[in-house]
């Protein structure tokens, strides 16, 4: 796996950018990996980030876009404004936390 | 003193489970109880082929009784609620009574809901211009529609994961693809593919072998697509992020969402699904009630192939645990699907919780081998067939010549 500086940070991540370890993360990285994606982190995203992380520790897997927006009560577009493209994936990414696995 | 199994669904999953059990429990001491509301038993599966002459609805409609073996027996009655406190359930039917149980087996499964998106249903369009297909109803409406097909832009649409039956999609737009070919309307019908996935599919590997294909068939892909709305007025739907795609005829898959007796009961997730541990199948809240095919939150396909894997794993195991034994972790997550491409072939994936579908072949006695991953005109055979052994062997109890688990023989990892 690619290793990464970040920082003072040397962080593994995959093939599509995602950190290898979630527990690597910082929210510098977190800052890093917005700038990355053209997003600068206001408190709203935040909230969503952090909703994530917790998610993430409790069910082991990554949040689909519904179980964001009904866990972290915010409304679907509100989402999409805030991490244009595919909010699961993005914020995803940026939580340094597994891409969602989109179950088949 | 007589032990109560009782079976809440009559489906796949729970028709397949009541007639093993019923072969395999003392019946002088087991009592198994199905309780379903609908008298007709569907080959879902069957659903796709309606709309393209390929069935009929006889092939696709059989009375749900005449599949429970004898020493099952069945409640034809709506379910009111679980109360998994209190070991019981109530049903609607002779004026709302209580089934006590000392197992559950919940197989409610998973439904469409068309409602749930804004102006899909009400907005005048539905079963004119806007259909579905994982409904009897919706398949033949569907139907009628595309014989006075002329061309046009044809849209179809995931509304959002889960979905029962993932490759059902990808099936119908490669058989919408081949029989317009085969009625001349093909040139004068532009083919959408829209979904909110990344690519065609999820798996690496399958993803890019179905999105090359879909390229080769000139059909257009739109990923990482969250429908809103649909705009009936200017025929358009319209995504989260504003992006539009106009259609003539929108295929939907509506948001699929587990029974609303699960919400009811207070035992389900965002979308009714029952919290169930992955390996084991048994509700991750309750030690006597067990979960079977789409009525699951497991990270699998919502199929009817793992509806039969998860039923092989899970007889023995709960014969197991009604001896006092531990349940033992024999759920990998198996699925096995055909999928029909057009022009009579179709291609076979295999796959579990941890290795996606890999090309290869796939040995099963007497029938195969199929080419995974692979186009062949056994794979369409093998789905032809698989009606036959759906309807006389699964739904009767018997067993196909098969493991639960997935095996890596065959596969080119």
């Amino acid at each position: 796996m690619p290793v990464r500086t970040i920082g003072s940070l040397q962080v593994e991540v995959d093939g599509e950018g995602y950190l290898v370890n979630p527990q690597d993360w910082t929210p510098e990285i977190a800052k890093a990996f917005a700038q990355e994606e053209g997003i600068a982190l206001t408190d709203r995203h935040w909230e969503v980030i952090n909703f994530v992380r917790k998610f993430y520790e409790e069910n082991g897997q990554s949040p689909t876009i519904r179980q964001i927006t009904v866990g972290a009560g915010i409304p679907t577009k509100d989402l999409f404004k805030l991490f244009p493209g595919g909010p699961a994936k993005k914020v995803a990414r940026i939580a340094g936390v597994p891409k969602p696995a989109g179950c088949i | 003193m007589t032990k109560t199994l009782l079976i809440l669904g009559g489906g796949t999953a729970g028709t397949m489970a009541a007639n093993r059990l019923a072969q395999e429990l003392d019946l002088n001491e087991w009592r198994i109880v199905v309780v379903d509301q609908e008298r007709t038993h569907y080959y879902q599966p069957g659903f796709l082929f309606l709309p393209f002459d390929l069935y009929k609805k006889q092939d696709v409609v059989k009375p749900r009784r005449d599949f429970f073996l004898p020493g099952v027996e069945f409640v034809l009655s709506e379910i009111d609620v679980i109360e998994p406190d209190r070991n019981r359930v109530r049903i609607r039917a002779d004026g709302g009574r209580y089934i006590s149980y000392d197992f559950l087996i919940i197989a409610t499964g998973t439904s469409p809901r068309p409602e749930e998106t804004p102006g899909m249903k009400d907005g005048g369009l539905w079963y004119r211009d806007i259909f579905d297909f994982y409904t009897l109803e919706g398949a033949l409406r569907l139907t009628r529609r595309l014989r006075t097909w002329e061309g046009g832009r044809l849209v179809l649409n995931i509304v959002e994961m889960p979905i029962k039956c993932p490759v059902a999609p990808l099936e119908f737009i490669f058989l919408a693809d081949w029989y317009l070919r085969e009625n001349g309307l093909r040139e004068k019908t532009e083919i959408v593919y829209v979904t909110p996935l990344p690519g065609a599919f999820t798996k690496p590997r399958a993803s890019s072998v179905l999105g090359h294909m879909l390229e080769e068939r000139g059909i257009q892909l739109v990923t990482d697509y969250y429908i809103e709305r649909v705009d009936p007025q200017r025929k358009v739907i319209v995504s989260y992020d504003e992006r539009e795609e106009p259609f003539d005829l929108l295929v939907t898959i509506p948001l699929n969402k587990g029974s609303d007796v699960i919400a009811r009961s207070g035992m389900g997730d965002e979308l009714n699904y029952v919290p169930t541990d992955k390996y084991t199948l048994r509700s991750q809240q309750f030690e006597n009630v067990f979960v079977l095919g789409d009525a699951t939150n497991v990270p699998t396909s919502k199929a009817g192939s793992v509806a039969h894997f998860m039923v092989d794993a899970f007889v023995p195991n709960f014969l197991r645990y009604i001896e006092g034994q531990e349940l033992l972790p024999t759920f990998d997550g198996h699925a096995n699907c055909y999928i029909e491409t057009g022009f009579g072939r179709g291609l076979l994936i295999d796959f579990n919780y941890d290795v996606e579908p890999l090309p290869g072949k796939f040995p099963l006695p007497g029938l195969g081998p199929f080419s995974l991953l692979q186009e062949s005109v056994v794979n369409h055979w093998g789905k032809m067939l698989f009606r036959t052994l759906y309807w006389h062997v699964l739904m009767k109890g018997r067993r196909l010549p098969m493991p639960a688990q997935m095996m890596m023989a065959g596969k080119w990892a």
